[in-house]
């Protein structure tokens, strides 16, 4: 036989080369200049000084902290509402005869084929101050004001301490929704949700509902049998979904720009604020390094969880099921 | 057995929540008062729709020129930064199928790396890149760094068509004594073809949507329709009209979507003719 030539180690460089060559060049070296412009200080005139550690001992600024805080505590609120709203959406489609299933799953991304800026811009009108979304915000306010008041006071301190919630009293004329963090949370969760709905509904699809029936038979009720067998049946569907929502909600701009106003400064915004505003390249390439760390920490400790899921997930999930099937059926 | 409807509301609600938006910008497109954005005069009158925003469109208005000038030039970005990133991606995906070994695992971060990180990391770095490198931002930075977000993806879903890719096939093209560039261009190429289209279209949507990477790198004057819609929204008369084009757009865009589904449906058919 004759030898493969496509198989030689010329080939393999003349191949890799083009995509190699363009991504060292375009992404990894940007990326180790954004590094090393964190060990610099920075000038009055806007360019970029010395070898120092001064950039990162500014960074304790108590600014900055409380910005990073932010940007973690929102991104969690918006993946935790949009798993929450993709759960039982997945579910449903994946109850629905192939036909259906197709068109429903392919309306949820056709939103996704008008411009991002263009839609976001739809909500910034829609929010306006007159708008019947603000009459639902102040209600919305007032509820948790309710629920708020019913807590015992170390629980009220820490969400006031983390920043969840807030001891000032309502007042409906400074309480917009336009320019406030409810307005970057909603739109996120709206942005977002879709990418949630994705992993979560390709998992459920491969996931055998006879076993809920099955649970349902010995017992279970709807609820239980959803989060004890379907949850846990397609958690590398939520896990996917959590990255894929957190990940852009940690390097959200262009939502807090437009609706967040000055109450809501991310990250995103405070390194384009400094890159382009200010001049002061260390300090956005500072804050970008600490970026990039919040997005690869969940990363990792997901694809961490993946690797020793994958070897136990179907050995566990069986035998939870029998077990639950089992004791669900002595108790019946 | 009773099935419980709580999911299918749930449903429901998340369908409207998504679709508002889309609703608003199809009927903002038609809206009288371009200042107020309302469809109500000041004693809360209705006052009916107008299709002049989308006269001043077609008709080359001045008040639109900077609009549309926009529209093209992203076009135009979108159409070379797919391109490029198709030839680039479709190459990565092959070195990355064919060979598994220390250079190939290296290449596989660096095409998977920028698929993770957020949008304005990779928009900084390249910033900082064009600043170190003393070169002024414009058309040709902004092309560049859409191809570069572009690689990963058409590389990932040319990479994903490969999986079901037979080798042998290629193996066989050798032993009938085909050539490496005969055997791409009329063995591999026909085949990976649905994955290359699939991924350009990712590539192109990707590319015309993008606002936070171009408005690092644009440099001054130089506008994508998103980065000029984003200008434009603190003060403008003419936002009628980006709502009407978007709805052109969307039109379009469901058209081609519609055509390709089309085609896709005649596929399976074809395989079966050819005894595939």
């Amino acid at each position: 036989m004759k030898e493969n030539p496509l198989r030689s180690r010329k080939a393999e460089w003349l191949v890799t080369l083009p995509s190699f060559l363009w991504l060292a060049l375009f992404f990894a070296v940007p990326a180790l200049i954004v590094l090393a412009f964190t060990f610099h200080g920075h000038t009055a005139n806007g360019g970029v000084g010395e070898w120092s550690l001064s950039t990162w001992r500014e960074l304790v600024d108590p600014d900055y902290p409380a910005i990073v805080w932010n940007t973690l505590r929102i991104s969690f609120e918006v993946t935790v509402w949009c798993i929450v709203l993709a759960l039982p959406c997945a579910y449903a489609i994946a109850r629905m005869n192939t036909k259906w299933r197709a068109i429903v799953a392919g309306s949820i991304m056709l939103p996704f084929w008008t411009s991002f800026v263009v839609r976001v811009f739809a909500w910034k009108t829609m929010l306006h101050p007159d708008g019947w979304l603000q009459t639902c915000y102040f209600s919305w306010l007032k509820v948790k004001d309710w629920l708020f008041d019913w807590l015992p006071g170390f629980a009220q301190n820490f969400l006031v301490w983390a920043g969840f919630a807030s001891n000032a009293p309502l007042d409906a004329a400074s309480s917009t929704i336009l320019d406030s963090e409810a307005a970057v949370v909603l739109v996120s969760v709206y942005s977002f949700l879709p990418f949630a709905i994705m992993p979560i509904y390709t998992a459920a699809e491969k996931f055998d509902f006879s076993l809920l029936e099955a649970a349902r038979d010995l017992g279970a009720r709807g609820f239980y049998a959803f989060r004890k067998i379907f949850v846990p049946g397609i958690r590398q569907g939520i896990v996917s979904a959590v990255l894929m929502v957190f990940i852009p909600a940690i390097g959200s701009y262009v939502i807090p720009q437009m609706l967040g106003g000055t109450n809501c400064v991310l990250i995103g915004n405070k390194i384009f604020m400094r890159a382009m505003q200010n001049r002061n390249i260390p300090h956005a390439s500072a804050l970008a390094a600490l970026m990039a760390v919040s997005v690869l920490v969940p990363l990792g400790i997901a694809m961490y969880w993946k690797k020793r899921q994958d070897v136990k997930a179907s050995k566990r999930l069986e035998r939870e099921t029998a077990r639950l099937m089992v004791g669900r059926g002595a108790a019946s | 057995m009773k099935r419980s409807n709580f999911s299918a509301v749930v449903l429901g609600i998340v369908l409207a929540f998504l679709y508002v938006p889309i609703l608003l910008v199809v009927a903002y497109g038609f809206v009288p008062n371009g200042v107020s954005m309302s469809f109500f005069d000041a004693s809360g009158r209705f006052i009916g729709f107008t299709s002049k925003w989308y006269s001043q469109i077609f008709g080359g208005h001045h008040a639109v020129k900077a609009l549309m000038q926009s529209f093209w030039l992203s076009l135009t970005i979108a159409g070379l930064a797919t391109l490029v990133s198709c030839a680039i991606g479709t190459t990565a995906a092959l070195a990355l199928h064919r060979w598994k070994d220390r250079l190939q695992s290296i290449h596989h971060s660096l095409v998977y790396t920028p698929l993770i990180m957020p949008d304005i990391l990779i928009g900084i770095s390249l910033l900082m890149l064009f600043v170190a490198a003393n070169v002024e931002c414009g058309f040709w930075t902004i092309l560049i760094a859409h191809v570069t977000f572009c690689v990963s993806y058409v590389a990932m879903t040319v990479l994903a068509r490969l999986q079901d890719f037979d080798d042998r096939i290629v193996e066989a093209a050798y032993d009938l004594g085909a050539g490496p560039w005969y055997t791409f261009f009329h063995v591999e190429l026909p085949i990976l073809l649905p994955g290359i289209v699939a991924g350009g279209l990712l590539a192109f949507t990707l590319s015309i949507d993008d606002v936070v990477i171009t408005s690092f790198v644009n440099g001054a004057g130089t506008n994508t329709f998103p980065t000029y819609v984003s200008s434009m929204t603190k003060h403008s008369r003419n936002l009628p009209c980006v709502f009407a084009l978007s709805t052109l757009m969307l039109i379009f865009t469901c058209a081609l979507v519609g055509l390709s589904k089309l085609i896709s449906r005649r596929q399976p058919q074809n395989k079966t003719a050819k005894g595939k």
